[in-house]
């Protein structure tokens, strides 16, 4: 896959429309490196000319600081702050809701100011501006749940481009009870994903993933690496592997056979 | 002698509002413990959210059910009180109905019936807010910490309501010339047969008792307010005015850290270097909260607004599967510790440590089974805050105890080691794209 990084495009003297911040999950995670490739595939369709940091990206932070470790969050802000103003960063894209709202939220007091955007919202912009196309593919007809990340929507009330996207794929949207601001949490949030949860009667993305299943999506859609692997977890536990838990991101692309 | 009920009426009057008034002394004190925190931006905002939110109820009404009957008893408390300075004329002058002179009587039917009208409604509402409470299970009141002086707290508070609402209608159905002119009286008129076989002058005794009753019960219900959940009646309004405006997912930047960081990464600090002169004596400053006066009076005041109502509770995601968090215990432990502290202070003229703090009540288990999702946020219908206590504790945890969980431990090796929360190294961030 052609990726450019920021130091190429540097050398080169380019500066890019747009930086990608891939994310931890993004650049690990065996299932969150789908989502990634999928969105790549997207702006190369696009043409949208992005870079990412490659290995001069560190964690935002996100997990430290909703950890409470606020040494190690604003030691990971400065030193990504630095870099990015290095390559004079103006507008970051980012396909994990937990780094947009950081460098989004808790950045520009640091010194790092972006215009920050998340990938739905990114490519409802593009497809606004006429830069994509989205079709329905595969997905034409297909029962589709959004599962809100709480850090894109009650976190920074952006509930409608996910929502507006997965329209284009002229799926059936329907929506679980809780929802947009009422949406319940995957259990992933606030450094959960990284800790086994305290004790209680369930987990919280089987109770998550029950109210989805109640609603018989084909689809579970997601805008959240965490959130995705919570509800594909929540799909296997409940053997429910006929449902798909997918990123909006690789509906779009798997439904032009990108 | 003939003025002694005006004497009697103005000595309670004035001891009433005393009493109150030191207590809301003391209330301000209180929540004036808590850090600075500089909530004086954007008034236009703050104003407009207040109107909004406390004035308008625009965040109750989200539960239908509870939301209406809220409104009716919200609306005829607010409207009800015109009446109430009309007494308080009447006790202080010895007139009776002065208003009627002044508005005529026929304006003063309209409005006293008005009056009657919410009075029944309030009635009515409030004993259905009774049954929800005692006889329906709902869920949100039957949590732990609902169990004792809370669950007292909240049936008193209705059984008050009831009695004044009664007294109120009671006093206009034996108020013989009231009931003869006929006008106003649209509920109490129904009341007038259960007095129909007492006399003129044991009518009289019973209005001029469930006046007295009213206005008595008016100021000790006024004066219960202080010790009670119900104090968010007048602290929902600064409360939304001071609420956070920043998007609910960003958390602030702790200052006192930013400038250790911003020394650590400065390759030309000198690490041996004298602190600054005028900060020489300041005593470090403490990471986090471990006690009330730890949050910023903004936290504190979120905490006597609370009215427990439960509602960040039952949408809390920890709570719902089972865990031992509720952002509504959070709120009550906190007012619990802040009035455990003021009462320090009374006694002993200021703080003297009590071997205690707000980490005693408030569990690390309840603590980290937060996911930050920040439902109880949106959800309190007056804007408290409990996700930035639970925050600042965390804080205390992990930079002062180093007390966090052994994975969250890994995790935050891991960030400092190779920038990612697992163990992957950072020279193979990029090694996705060759990937198939």
């Amino acid at each position: 896959m052609n990726v450019p990084t920021m130091a190429e495009m540097m050398a080169q003297g380019k500066q890019p429309e747009v930086l990608f911040w891939v994310g931890c999950a993004g650049s690990f995670d065996d299932r969150a490196k789908k989502i990634t490739k999928a969105f790549v595939k997207i702006l190369h369709k696009a043409k949208v000319d992005f870079a990412v940091l490659g290995t001069e990206e560190s964690c935002t932070g996100d997990p430290a600081k909703r950890s409470g470790n606020e040494f190690l969050f604003q030691m990971q802000a400065m030193t990504n702050i630095e870099v990015m103003n290095a390559y004079e960063v103006k507008k970051v894209v980012t396909a994990c809701p937990h780094c947009f709202n950081t460098l989004k939220n808790e950045y520009p007091d640091l010194g790092g100011t972006y215009d920050v955007m998340h990938h739905t919202q990114f490519l409802k912009t593009l497809l606004n501006d006429g830069r994509i196309s989205i079709e329905g593919g595969s997905y034409k007809g297909k029962r589709i749940t959004f599962h809100d990340p709480c850090y894109l929507g009650r976190a920074n009330d952006v509930y409608e481009a996910p929502r507006d996207l997965i329209r284009k794929l002229e799926g059936e949207l329907i929506e679980m009870k809780r929802c947009k601001r009422n949406g319940l949490c995957c259990g992933a949030g606030g450094a959960q994903m990284f800790k086994e949860p305290e004790k209680g009667s369930k987990d919280i993305n089987i109770e998550r993933t029950e109210e989805a299943l109640e609603i018989k999506p084909d689809i579970i859609a997601t805008g959240c690496p965490f959130c995705n692997t919570m509800m594909t977890d929540g799909i296997k536990n409940k053997e429910k592997e006929e449902v798909k838990v997918l990123d909006i991101v690789e509906l779009i692309a798997n439904a032009q056979d990108l | 002698m003939q003025y002694l009920p005006n004497i009697l009426f103005a000595v309670v009057l004035i001891f009433g509002i005393t009493f109150f008034a030191r207590n809301v002394k003391k209330l301000v004190r209180n929540i004036k413990l808590g850090k600075s925190v500089d909530r004086s931006d954007n008034s236009s905002l703050r104003w407009k959210n207040m109107i909004k939110i406390a004035l308008g109820q625009s965040k109750m009404v989200r539960r239908p059910v509870s939301g209406l009957l809220h409104i009716v008893v919200y609306v005829g408390f607010i409207i009800i009180n015109i009446e109430v300075l009309e007494i308080i004329i009447d006790g202080l002058f010895g007139t009776h109905r002065l208003f009627q002179n002044y508005l005529g009587a026929q304006l003063y039917g309209v409005l006293i019936g008005i009056f009657e009208m919410l009075a029944l409604l309030v009635f009515i509402s409030v004993i259905i807010f009774w049954i929800r409470r005692n006889v329906i299970n709902i869920k949100r009141f039957l949590n732990k910490e609902m169990k004792g002086w809370p669950k007292n707290d909240g049936n008193f508070i209705l059984y008050f309501e009831m009695v004044l609402m009664t007294l109120f209608l009671v006093m206009n159905a034996t108020d013989t010339p009231f009931q003869e002119a006929g006008i106003g009286n649209v509920v109490s008129q129904y009341l007038v047969p259960v007095f129909s076989g007492f006399t003129e002058s044991t009518l009289h005794i019973i209005e001029r008792g469930a006046w007295w009753a009213h206005i008595v019960g008016i100021l000790i219900f006024l004066n219960y307010l202080y010790y009670s959940k119900h104090l968010h009646i007048l602290l929902a309004f600064p409360n939304t005015y001071f609420a956070n405006l920043n998007p609910n997912g960003q958390f602030d930047n702790l200052g006192s850290v930013t400038n250790e960081v911003k020394l650590m990464l400065d390759p030309t600090a000198d690490p041996y270097a004298a602190p600054a002169e005028e900060n020489a004596d300041a005593l470090p400053e403490k990471f986090g909260a471990q006690d009330v006066t730890d949050l910023n009076w903004v936290q504190l005041l979120n905490a006597y607004t609370c009215t427990e109502c439960g509602r960040c509770t039952s949408v809390c995601p920890a709570n719902q599967t089972g865990k031992e968090l509720s952002p509504r215990a959070i709120m009550m432990k906190t007012r619990d510790r802040v009035e455990e502290v003021g009462k320090n202070i009374d006694t002993n003229g200021k703080f003297e440590d009590d071997g205690k703090t707000l980490l005693d009540t408030i569990t690390a288990e309840e603590l980290w089974a937060c996911t930050s999702c920040n439902a109880c946020v949106e959800e309190c219908p007056v804007n408290i805050d409990p996700l930035s206590i639970i925050m600042d504790m965390r804080r205390y945890e992990v930079m002062e105890k180093s007390a966090a969980p052994q994975e969250l431990n890994m995790m935050m090796t891991n960030i400092e080691n190779n920038g990612a929360p697992w163990q992957y190294n950072q020279m193979d961030r990029l090694n996705w794209k060759d990937e198939e």
